[in-house]
């Protein structure tokens, strides 16, 4: 069997143990490759990091443990970023097998900028049907939650009092990877006029640049590269997703690899091919 | 600002030049610079588009709402607005909200339909001072029955639908309608008798919507027509499910179509079932099926999201011939990698008229292309408008 | 009757749906949540028939001890252990949560860590240039892979060419996806939304009616 033939029949086993080394090696050894910041991810930063103390931002976190490799670094991210700036987090979690994750995740950041639940921070938790919950947070929080996650009334914590709807909050931010950004879109941004922003995917999020430069979405970060530069423009200590770019790098760079011997190998077995025949 | 109907009412707002003007003498006299100025401008409307039950307070911002000057910290700013209501111009104001510098709106929801209110904003200066502004009302919610917002939507979608009923009668006149070539659908036929030539089951997966989903109807045409072959072939099919509604219907139409075959013995139930409603549980769920029981052919139809790859490589590493087709557009790019046939986007709607070719289906496929030609003219007469600065035009197709 | 009752149900409610759209007004809007109420405990008792099929599936397999019957097993203990254990509350720190954050979060991870290795192998056979419109996927894709990461950023930055600005490998990779992605992308949307009106629209109408045949 000549070269290019056991290359076209490889077992693919064998690409997933090149993409296994790949993918170990870097998360072992970082390299440390340096990251440029995007003008979509400055535009986003310069926005939260324009607000004054004390403003309320609603940040709904809808993600799932499947996808929360890739989100959950830019939330915690954007979680800090707000907490550094004494901002007031209003939090909510519209994918059922999601709250739970992201409760542990306000809870965690919470902590380390030493905030107080009910004063700095409120987390609402899940409510189904995601359409009818914006829509009517549009009139009242306390209509979809009338509770929080922890079964308080709304109107038992400090931070939300006088606080009622969109209005009330400087803007939203939502890192999501589910077909509800559709809804914050259309039933929220479209219906209240809020200043929305949305944190997603990098799959996903190539659907949104149009909305971006509709005006409808104020900035989008996308993926974990997108959170890798937030982290720098925070100048976070644990800078999670930076250290998966690095992965990410070299993962890319092989799949690259992968396509360019397919290629060759393709062209080699159909010249001869062609030369029999000829 | 909404009409007044009583005598007393029309009384109260002649008295409202008297009453501005004495609050303004009030204010002038006192010394300059110890109070922060009011609004100078307020109005109150009912929302409009709206359910009712919402008036929106608007006003303008006071002279004094600004970050103090370099050099004059202690300068007299804006703390916050707070809006006064009162359902009389004799009842006392209360407070129903309050706003931040630099806000001009404020939407009360918690009001009656068809009762009269009067609104005041009263600004807050940074040195507790107060100063209210004059009153705005009387103003009456009510709810509005139709969203002129959406009138050009209406008006569209009342055209579409009126030419493909026109389509439609034509298409049942016998009017001969061309519909291009579209490999996936004319490889159906073809992957099922693959599949009875092997002896091995066909795969149906009909996605991760639920029967709300357009896709999902769609996957339901498509398994209609894929369980009547497969009776006819004597071959068996596996739908799993991942909505429990999406498998009670999928259940009846594997049935009817062994029904309609002739063949309504060859119908089990275990072979139309349900999963599980979590993504990656019923991947996995799919996964086994696909490695344990090696099916000939594959069909992907309906609503996908990041399970598409992994359903489409193992299936290619089970030899599977595999057909997908999804709305889902960011899951097209993985099925043209990893199937034999992908139906991008609308193709996928195009099955049920594709296959069957009965008149009025072919007609709604028709309504579609000209729908599509009609928003092509406006994208092209829009460009034009909007690089010759028109905004009549393109103002008049905006949603608010 | 029995075909036409629910074609009649099926106008009806489309077409007050269709218009309820355009209608703001509460009497509307509260018909509308009381027909999702509907939908929520109509899918509620589907739920219950499906979860019904599915232990008798599974409980029949294991009666009769067919071929792998032990991961019957595994899955009525998951089901039903989840179920009980939910009971125990739902809190930081309890066993539901703990059986989350150990079994379910890392399970879920790695299902969609698996596509990092499935896209390995689909580009490896996939992205051949048989064809040009083949080559010119092959290169996009190239183009947007290393175009993402810090590697291909270090490898191919923005520089000049005498007066010429010639862009890096990020420009190009963000003008691939913001321009002819981003339209294509449109053009399909259109498509889409034209296609869904036309079938939701057959279904409304009865002209056909997949969900009816049995």
């Amino acid at each position: 069997m000549r070269w290019y033939e056991h290359l076209l029949n490889l077992d693919r086993r064998v690409l997933y143990a090149l993409i296994f080394i790949a993918v170990l090696i870097p998360s072992l050894l970082p390299i440390g490759l340096p990251i440029n910041i995007s003008p979509e991810v400055e535009n986003v930063f310069g926005r939260i990091d324009a607000l004054e103390a004390g403003e309320i931002v609603l940040f709904p976190l809808e993600y799932d443990p499947s996808t929360a490799a890739e989100l959950e670094p830019m939330a915690m991210a954007m979680l800090r970023h707000a907490f550094q700036k004494d901002l007031r987090v209003l939090a909510c979690c519209l994918s059922p097998t999601g709250v739970t994750l992201v409760e542990d995740e306000i809870a965690r950041v919470a902590a380390e900028y030493d905030r107080e639940y009910g004063v700095d921070y409120v987390y609402l938790g899940y409510q189904p049907y995601p359409a009818i919950v914006i829509m009517t947070m549009g009139e009242n929080f306390r209509t979809p939650f009338p509770l929080d996650y922890y079964g308080t009334a709304l109107d038992d914590l400090p931070m939300m009092h006088g606080v009622r709807n969109y209005d009330d909050v400087a803007l939203v931010f939502t890192v999501n990877a589910t077909s509800g950004i559709d809804f914050w879109i259309i039933y929220g941004q479209g219906r209240y006029k809020f200043p929305l922003g949305l944190g997603s995917a990098a799959v996903m999020a190539t659907n949104y640049y149009q909305y971006v430069q509709s005006g409808q979405l104020f900035g989008i970060i996308s993926g974990l590269r997108g959170a890798a530069e937030y982290e720098i423009l925070i100048d976070t200590e644990d800078p999670v997703a930076g250290r998966g770019m690095d992965v990410q790098s070299i993962a890319h760079a092989l799949i690259v690899l992968f396509i360019v011997m397919g290629n060759i190998t393709y062209f080699v077995d159909r010249r001869r091919r062609q030369q029999q025949e000829a | 600002m909404a009409r007044s109907d009583s005598r007393h009412e029309r009384r109260v707002r002649r008295a409202y030049p008297a009453a501005l003007t004495l609050t303004a003498c009030l204010l002038t006299a006192l010394p300059a610079g110890a109070l922060i100025a009011p609004v100078p401008h307020v109005e109150a409307y009912d929302r409009p588009n709206d359910p009712g039950e919402t008036i929106v307070v608007a006003w303008e911002l006071s002279p004094d709402d600004r970050t103090p000057p370099p050099g004059d910290a202690d300068a007299v700013t804006v703390l916050s607005y707070r809006v006064l209501r009162a359902e009389s111009p004799t009842d006392t104001l209360t407070e129903v909200g309050s706003a931040l510098p630099g806000k001009t709106l404020y939407r009360d929801s918690e009001v009656r339909d068809n009762v009269a209110y009067y609104y005041q904003i009263q600004t807050v200066g940074t040195d507790s001072s107060l100063a209210s502004s004059a009153w705005a009302g009387p103003v009456r919610s009510s709810g509005q029955w139709f969203d002129t917002n959406k009138a050009v939507l209406l008006a569209f979608m009342l055209l579409f639908c009126g030419a493909v009923l026109v389509l439609i009668h034509q298409a049942r006149a016998g009017r001969e309608l061309f519909i291009r070539p579209i490999p996936g659908l004319s490889a159906v036929d073809e992957a099922i008798g693959r599949a009875t030539e092997m002896g091995r089951p066909i795969l149906f997966v009909p996605g991760l919507g639920t029967s709300g989903d357009v896709a999902t109807l769609a996957a339901y045409t498509m398994l209609g027509r894929v369980a009547h072959r497969t009776a006819e072939y004597q071959t068996g099919v596996r739908v799993p499910c991942y909505d429990p509604m999406v498998m009670t219907i999928a259940q009846d139409v594997v049935k009817s179509s062994y029904l309609d075959a002739g063949y309504p013995d060859m119908y089990r139930e275990e072979d139309v079932f349900f999963v599980t409603q979590d993504q990656f549980s019923y991947v996995a769920a799919v996964n086994g099926l696909m490695i344990r029981e090696r099916p000939a052919t594959n069909f992907y139809i309906g609503k996908f999201y990041a399970e598409s790859l992994i359903l489409a490589e193992t299936g290619n590493f089970a030899g599977s011939i595999q057909i997908a087709g999804t709305d889902e557009i960011v899951q097209i790019p993985f099925f043209v990698a990893a199937c034999d046939y992908t139906l991008i986007g609308e193709e996928l709607y195009a099955a049920s008229a594709y296959l069957s070719r009965e008149p009025p289906l072919l007609g709604t496929l028709k309504g579609q292309d000209w729908g599509k030609a009609a928003v092509m003219i406006l994208i092209i007469l829009g460009t034009v408008a909007a690089t010759l600065g028109w905004r009549g035009f393109i103002d008049f197709f905006a949603t608010q | 009757m029995k075909r036409e009752l629910p074609r009649m149900i099926t106008l009806v409610t489309g077409v007050f749906l269709a218009l309820q759209y355009y209608v703001p007004h509460r009497s509307s809007a509260h018909m509308y949540e009381t027909l999702m109420d509907w939908l929520i405990v109509v899918g509620i008792f589907a739920i219950l028939l499906g979860i019904a099929g599915l232990v008798r599936q599974h409980l029949t397999k294991i009666q009769s001890r067919r071929e792998n019957w032990p991961y019957s097993v595994a899955l009525l203990t998951g089901l039903f252990g989840m179920v009980i254990l939910g009971f125990w509350g739902q809190g930081l720190g309890s066993p539901f949560v703990t059986a989350y954050f150990t079994l379910l979060n890392p399970v879920q991870a790695t299902m969609f860590a698996m596509l990092a290795f499935y896209i390995a192998s689909a580009a490896y056979r996939a992205f051949r240039a048989r064809t040009l419109l083949a080559t010119i996927l092959l290169l996009s894709a190239v183009l947007v892979m290393l175009g993402r990461v810090p590697l291909g950023e270090l490898v191919w930055p923005p520089f000049s060419l005498g007066s010429l600005e010639i862009p890096g490998i990020a420009q190009i990779s963000d003008w691939l996806i913001n321009v002819p992605n981003l339209a294509a992308k449109r053009a399909i949307y259109v498509g889409l939304g034209l296609g869904g009106s036309a079938t939701a629209l057959k279904v409304v109408l009865g002209i056909e009616a997949p969900h009816l045949r049995g």
